[in-house]
């Protein structure tokens, strides 16, 4: 994706989380769903789970604070009205399922909602977890924010994982850059929302490792 | 805009519904809802309720109140047997109401366990003892653990010092007690609080319960 597809991804994410909702946003691609929140007319309340529950912007030049960043390791910026809390407090908010909807990358996703995205189970590669696995299994909704294909044009969303699972069926809905998709409890289909403008439903399922039922599909915002 | 604040809450107290499981805060009378339970008692037709809270009430004031309005089936408490707890005395021995008694720490860390997702939990606390009998226990280095289960909560009405429009919670003193760990355990948690200040008044460091775990508070 490029960055205006990105962006625009993004923007389809954020239309999506209703005002009062509590968000996390997963580093890297989720991250710029927050540039199309904020705003009085939409308020969303951020949660990152190194303890900040609030409203904030990337802190501009000058007022960066190295006390005081995202789970990206962002310096940020708080608006009034937030609070600070410790580690564990910050993932029981995580896993009692507090949060209304947590925004992720992956590298694959099944049609049940496994998740892919910790560890590309290459041997060689150095592993690393953070907060992935709490977040995948917390949120009362898990959505993914990824390219639709690999590098190699390989569908990543498939029919059961090849990739070490982050979590089981935690997945709701599939946001790529050509189209929006839920994943089913049986993982026999995903129920496609949206598909790109100039796409056939054809060439849709050809990128698609599960069979898609597009009876649901719609124009996104219509 | 988000504001959690309520003028009436009679509204919110008729989401309670019969057969809930509330959590009403407190330790004796300091950080006892009392205009919350009140609410209830007359706002409310839910019936078989169980309560979850650390004493039963005296005299008939909060809880007791609530007890003799014949609305409660079963009380999850660790301390009935106050002073003037008459009202919990008499319907209890009459069989009119079923008691579950839990150690003190067990009640505020099942509730907590609830809130945080755990799905049980080992503790030492009531081994060997009659409260834990039944209970799966287990051995761990040593010590002798008995396992213990999240308590379920619809409903937490409890009481705070300070709200912003946000949810943000302060607490007055030793009234802060079982409060943020019932907003936490709770499907559905009502405040009532004694100030209203304005987003950014908290500071974010003092926060003691986030927004998050709030769906509606009212100033008494």
């Amino acid at each position: 994706m490029n960055t205006e597809e990105k962006m625009a991804l993004a923007g389809r994410v954020a239309a999506d989380v209703p005002e009062g909702a509590y968000l996390n946003l997963g580093i890297g691609l989720p991250t710029l769903v927050a540039n199309h929140l904020g705003g009085e007319e939409k308020e969303v309340i951020l949660h990152t789970e190194n303890g900040v529950l609030g409203r904030w912007t990337d802190a501009p030049e000058g007022e960066q604070d190295p006390d005081l960043i995202n789970a990206g390791k962002v310096p940020i910026k708080l608006l009034p009205g937030a609070a600070f809390f410790h580690h564990a407090d910050s993932f029981s908010m995580m896993r009692g399922g507090h949060l209304d909807i947590c925004v992720l990358g992956a590298f694959q996703v099944s049609a049940s909602g496994d998740l892919a995205n910790w560890h590309t189970g290459d041997p060689q590669a150095v592993p690393a977890v953070g907060g992935a696995m709490d977040l995948a299994i917390g949120a009362r909704q898990t959505f993914v924010m990824m390219d639709h294909v690999d590098r190699e044009g390989n569908p990543k969303i498939v029919s059961e994982l090849t990739y070490p699972p982050t979590g089981l069926g935690c997945v709701t809905r599939i946001y790529t850059n050509i189209g929006t998709f839920e994943t089913s409890p049986d993982g026999s289909k995903v129920k496609a929302l949206y598909i790109a403008p100039g796409l056939t439903q054809e060439q849709v399922q050809r990128q698609t490792g599960v069979e898609i039922d597009f009876s649901l599909n719609k124009t996104h915002g219509e | 805009m988000i504001n959690k604040q309520i003028s009436d809450p009679g509204e919110a107290i008729s989401r309670i519904k019969d057969g809930n499981t509330i959590a009403i805060g407190g330790f004796g009378g300091a950080g006892s809802p009392n205009v919350l339970i009140d609410t209830l008692i007359t706002r409310s037709d839910a019936k078989n309720l169980t309560i979850v809270s650390n004493n039963a009430g005296q005299n008939e004031e909060g809880i007791a109140a609530l007890l003799k309005a014949g609305k409660v089936s079963k009380i999850v408490c660790s301390f009935p047997r106050m002073k003037n707890a008459w009202v919990f005395e008499e319907l209890y021995r009459r069989g009119k109401l079923e008691l579950e008694l839990v150690p003190q720490g067990n009640l505020a860390e099942r509730l907590r366990a609830r809130g945080a997702g755990i799905g049980a939990f080992f503790t030492p606390t009531g081994y060997g003892t009659v409260l834990a009998e039944g209970k799966e226990t287990r051995e761990i280095e040593g010590v002798h653990y008995v396992l213990e289960h999240p308590i379920k909560v619809d409903v937490a009405l409890i009481k705070a010092k300070a709200a912003d429009r946000f949810g943000n919670l302060t607490y007055n003193k030793t009234a802060r007690n079982f409060g943020p760990v019932m907003a936490m355990a709770a499907d559905i948690t009502i405040v009532e609080v004694s100030d209203v200040v304005a987003a950014g008044e908290l500071d974010p460091e003092a926060v003691v319960t986030p927004g998050i775990y709030v769906d509606h508070f009212f100033k008494v």
